[in-house]
């Protein structure tokens, strides 16, 4: 019954994937898969793996997205299933199609300028136009999309600075409170330039030490994708590793250091990447307030 | 038991201060590299009021099994009744507060509904309707006056009930527990 109502959305997701796949061809990026069971899982603070025999379901493809960088493949994208322990939720199910893309010589705002092209490509293919209807709001996908910085937004609507003030746990509580119902709800929003803290695995600005380079958009009050300037420093990064897994400590989110990931990262080129949630995108082709709309299987059906 | 935030879901019974709360929707929201806000609506079981708490990831909270089990009136101890759970077997001791004005149309062996948060009884419904016997056919008190149509009779339960001039001794009648008054006069085959 639940599943012969979304019909019409897995159809249109069906559409998205093949929308997704022919504007990467164009631009020239190789289409490739990489594991889902690994040896090792991004040390993030906030992403839990699931585990399988002291193995890893892949949280992100971004190591090994950036493996094959290293190994000098050029321009690479991938549509893959990711797996996140504890995620389930309107916007959430702990099994998550993501589309990841790494565009050499480009940086973070390289990679938006993709995400516009190909946001507009497949609104396009699905017949929709630059215009389109998310739950009572017409969002106008036109480029380019409006950009702000972290500290402007958080300014301006949580009256704080999170660049110049560490707090991370306010930033968090904030950002979902304050500063995203401050956004257009007509337009996209890139909100770009966040805090050193909050750097993951993007470079430092040049020249502004105090922010990274890493965008996320935002679209009909969803958080759609998430970019960096990559960090090709393999020492930074290893830093960064390191000082999560003292984090997390001995808890069930321990990670090892991933080892054959940092020693690749001496020869990955200069590059920009993002990774986009898929079922959102189809989320807000379809006009669908939960992703359990737009998969056949949530967690609770699996 | 001490759970973890994330299993908290709908109709998950939490004691938070020792006050027992019924999980009514579980918000889930997290900035993808940010960690999770959940936004838990409750209604206390005490007073039936409702509120919000925000946790996050990682938060424990303690889980309550709150569950109705039926069980049957033994005996008064003090200031105490004593049942007994119908399918365990095991006897609770239980305030007599907690039943309030309810606790004198209680008989022995009858069979009420009660509520358990862990192993301690925290409420005692009795059937809306239960069936007494007059024991005493003419009870003067101080607060009930003698009216042409009623007049105060004493059940076994010990409780005084206004009724029909015609009810007598050994007549079994049917109470309303919730109003604790007389409904009808059963005629016993």
């Amino acid at each position: 019954m639940r599943l012969k109502q979304i019909k019409a959305n897995l159809e249109r997701r069906a559409l998205t994937l093949d929308g997704i796949r022919a504007f990467f061809k164009k631009e020239g990026f190789l289409e490739v898969e990489t594991p889902l069971l690994a040896p090792q899982a991004a040390p993030e603070q906030f992403i839990a793996p699931f585990t399988v025999n002291g193995w890893f379901l892949s949280t992100s493809p971004e190591m090994h997205m950036k493996r094959l960088l290293a190994a000098g493949y050029g321009s690479v994208f991938q549509i893959t299933h990711c797996f996140r322990k504890g995620e389930r939720g309107q916007l959430h199910n702990p099994e998550f199609t993501m589309l990841e893309w790494y565009r050499v010589d480009a940086d973070y705002l390289g990679i938006i300028e993709d995400t516009e092209k190909l946001v507009l490509a497949v609104a396009g293919d699905l017949g929709l136009g630059s215009t389109i209807c998310y739950q009572g709001r017409e969002i106008d996908l036109s480029r380019p999309w409006p950009r702000t910085t972290v500290s402007k937004a958080f300014r301006k609507s949580a009256d704080w600075d999170p660049v110049l003030r560490h707090d991370p746990e306010r930033f968090d509580l904030d950002l979902v409170d304050k500063v995203m119902p401050g956004f257009s709800a007509n337009r996209p929003t890139v909100l770009m330039d966040y805090p050193a803290a909050n750097a993951s695995m993007a470079r430092l600005k040049p020249g502004d030490r105090k922010v990274a380079e890493r965008a996320e958009v935002f679209l009909g009050g969803l958080e759609l994708a998430n970019a960096y300037s990559e960090l090709t420093d393999a020492a930074e990064l290893e830093k960064r590793f390191r000082e999560v897994i003292e984090e997390t400590g001995d808890s069930e989110g321990h990670r090892p250091m991933p080892r054959r990931f940092l020693k690749a990262m001496a020869e990955l080129p200069a590059c920009g990447g993002i990774a986009l949630g898929v079922d959102r995108l189809v989320m807000l082709l379809c006009d669908a307030a939960s992703i359990d709309e737009v998969v056949a299987f949530p967690r609770e059906r699996a | 038991m001490s759970i973890e935030i994330s299993e908290v879901s709908r109709n998950t019974k939490l004691l938070i201060d020792g006050v027992p709360f019924a999980v009514e929707d579980v918000n889930f929201v997290k900035p993808g590299k940010g960690r999770a806000i959940y936004r838990i609506k409750m209604r206390n079981l005490f007073d039936g009021v409702a509120k919000e708490i925000t946790y996050h990831s990682g938060d424990r909270v303690e889980e309550v099994s709150i569950v109705a089990h039926d069980m049957q009136y033994l005996y008064e101890e003090g200031d105490h009744l004593v049942f007994m759970d119908t399918e365990s077997y095991e006897q609770h001791s239980v305030n007599k507060d907690l039943l309030g004005n309810k606790a004198q149309f209680l008989k022995e062996s009858m069979v009420v509904s009660t509520i358990m948060m862990g192993s301690r009884v925290i409420g005692v419904d009795l059937p809306k309707f239960v069936e007494l016997r007059v024991v005493e056919s003419a009870v003067s008190t101080r607060t009930d006056t003698v009216t042409a149509q009623m007049k105060a009779v004493r059940l076994e339960t010990g409780a005084t009930v206004n009724v029909p001039t015609f009810v007598k001794e050994g007549d079994t009648l049917k109470i309303d527990t919730r109003t604790g008054t007389y409904v009808e006069r059963v005629t016993k085959k």
